[in-house]
């Protein structure tokens, strides 16, 4: 082991100590941003995908013959419980614990339903006037003249979850990277241990890496404690390159480790730092889509978020993570994340004084 | 004997302060030397240059044969520095703070061990450096400016803020280094310590080197009537006397 390799692992060992035994930036790291996802994607989780419940009074021949493919259909749409009492179906549907209660009426389909949950109540009118209609249709034996094909499309059908995981780690990175760089700067400089280590034969290179080494490896773990628990706790799907995310995440550490490292040049103290990093990235957050879709947000904050890394970050990251596509969508991102770490970094180290009068 | 450091005709202007003005001495090797002067008289910044830190304005420094503008690490390893108590890495043990600097030197964490029982901290040594009394601090920041055994040490204020036991603890444990055969540069505000420890004292204000010379000579040259009077204890050594010169809290 050379001396430098040395003197990186234990500067690197240095920096993680110090992470991970200080609770305040391990709280901001990893468990905030988490209460978010779970605020998100628990509380707000897709409501009104509950099923029609539906009360079924005696044999329904129309439901027992149902093509493969309608009977799939019929299976998302409706919960079916068999009742022999036609009365006491009503009564429930009427109790509201049941939704629709049907019978057959010779040929006649005839459907007890509550108008309480109006959209229920339209779903249950439509999927029911759609089975009829097939059956008629297949019952004179002719090919049915139209067909419809339904496809989904994955941007306007995100579920929250898918929506908010690649936001929301956008975010928390951005955070512990630009904190953790300010802070580090405006603390090492306090303390004169910025001094001390340029009289130590190691080199600013070496000490530089180290810092960054680390923050990425904490980005990383982000990521990692996300997905994980994006998937197994609220049904996250990855569905494109999401491992291009990881270069993507890097090149996202490294500006706004920039960003932090601005902040430590121009604030005073550690908590003017750690205050003004603060001040930079939690409106950038809003503005970059991190806790709400820009959809909505009119044209002129859309063009200005584009003003803004983060909402770069945050763009990438969804294209790969869930709007499937492939590696290619974060090269954009990244250059454009890359040009910013350049630009923050150089204003930085022209900010930055070693003395603080 | 030759010179552990060579200064000549050093400058240092902020705006319109010449905060170093004019100043040149010359240090001996194994010379146990000292820094005095009032807050703002220049010895810090002058310190730094020495160190190089800083780059004069003008003047010409050369420590242990080499240039020290700009940043030379081939001499780096043969300098320790302390620049102030609290230039650690942040909530590290005190056996973690000297493995680390240890490294970066590129001496075994053994030596930091040893370093760590030299100066009285082994009860101390998993305790994180936020959590040390100020003494404890000061032993810890010298033992990390010693750790890799260099040739030339240079101490800022190393006794400031400490109690009585505690001083008197360190006086021993930096007469001990210089007498291993380490040239110790020093600042201090005390005169009994730059009395007692240097071989000789540097005496500056408003960035001027006013006297350079033993503290015997200094004192004996004093202009003022001279008072006979027998010499005695100070009230300093009356109270180590009745509370021992064990180290507190």
């Amino acid at each position: 082991m050379t001396a430098a390799t040395s003197a990186f692992r234990s500067l690197s060992l240095a920096i993680v100590r110090g992470f991970v035994r200080d609770k305040a930036s391990l709280f901001f790291a990893l468990v905030f941003p988490l209460m978010f996802l779970v605020l998100f994607g628990g509380l707000f989780a897709d409501q009104g995908t509950s099923k029609v419940e539906m009360v079924q009074v005696g044999e329904v021949a129309l439901f027992d013959d149902l093509p493969p493919g309608a009977q799939e259909a019929f299976d998302e749409t409706f919960e079916v419980e068999q009742s022999d009492d036609l009365d006491a179906a009503i009564a429930t549907v009427r109790d509201g614990d049941a939704d629709v209660a049907v019978e057959m009426q010779g040929d006649e389909l005839v459907a007890h339903y509550t108008q309480t949950d109006q959209v229920k109540a339209a779903v249950t009118q439509g999927t029911l006037r759609a089975f009829v209609d097939g059956a008629n249709v297949a019952a004179t034996g002719a090919p049915p003249t139209y067909t419809l094909t339904a496809e989904r499309v994955e941007d306007d059908s995100l579920t929250t979850i898918q929506f908010v995981t690649p936001g929301l780690l956008g975010w928390a990175v951005a955070m512990s990277a630009a904190f953790g760089a300010a802070a580090t700067l405006q603390g090492w400089r306090q303390s004169k241990l910025l001094r001390r280590l340029q009289l130590a034969p190691v080199s600013t290179r070496t000490v530089v890496a180290a810092r960054v080494v680390v923050t990425i490896g904490i980005a990383l773990v982000q990521l990692a404690v996300f997905l994980g628990l994006g998937a197994a706790a609220f049904g996250l799907t990855l569905t494109g390159s999401w491992w291009a995310s990881i270069p993507l995440l890097v090149v996202g550490t490294l500006c706004f480790m920039a960003v932090g490292l601005f902040a430590g040049a121009i604030a005073k103290t550690v908590e003017g730092a750690v205050n003004m990093a603060n001040f930079m990235v939690l409106p950038m957050a809003f503005l970059s889509g991190s806790f709400f879709p820009l959809d909505a947000a009119p044209p002129w904050l859309q063009a200005f978020s584009r003003l803004l890394p983060l909402r770069w970050l945050n763009e990438g990251m969804l294209d790969v993570m869930v709007r499937g596509q492939g590696p290619a969508a974060v090269l954009v991102p990244m250059a454009v994340l890359a040009g910013f770490a350049a630009v923050l970094t150089l204003l930085a180290a022209r900010f930055f004084q070693w003395e603080t009068h | 004997m030759p010179a552990a450091i060579e200064v000549h005709d050093l400058v240092m202007t902020y705006g319109d302060l010449r905060a170093v003005d004019g100043v040149g001495f010359e240090v001996a090797e194994g010379e146990f030397f000292g820094i005095l002067g009032p807050n703002g008289a220049g010895k810090t910044t002058t310190l730094e240059m020495v160190e190089g830190l800083r780059e004069p304005d003008s003047g010409t420094i050369t420590v242990l044969g080499e240039p020290v503008w700009p940043r030379n690490p081939g001499l780096l390893p043969r300098v320790g520095v302390q620049l102030q108590a609290s230039s650690f890495f942040e909530r590290l043990t005190a056996r973690e703070q000297i493995h680390t600097f240890a490294a970066l030197y590129g001496v075994p964490g053994a030596r930091g061990d040893e370093w760590i029982e030299r100066v009285g901290l082994v009860d101390k040594a998993d305790t994180r450096v936020e959590d040390l009394s100020g003494g404890q601090t000061q032993r810890l920041s010298i033992a990390c400016a010693l750790v890799h055994d260099p040739e030339l040490v240079f101490l800022d204020e190393p006794t400031a803020a400490l109690d009585p036991q505690a001083r008197r603890n360190l006086w021993d444990l930096l007469r001990g280094i210089n007498e291993a055969g380490r040239t110790v540069v020093l600042t201090t505000h005390y005169m009994d310590e730059a009395e007692v420890l240097c071989d000789r004292v540097a005496i500056m204000d408003r960035g001027r080197l006013l006297r350079l010379d033993t503290p015997a000579a200094l004192v004996e040259a004093l202009d003022a009537p001279v008072r006979v009077v027998e010499k005695r204890g100070t009230l300093e050594d009356v109270f180590l006397d009745l509370t021992g010169r064990e180290y507190r809290q």
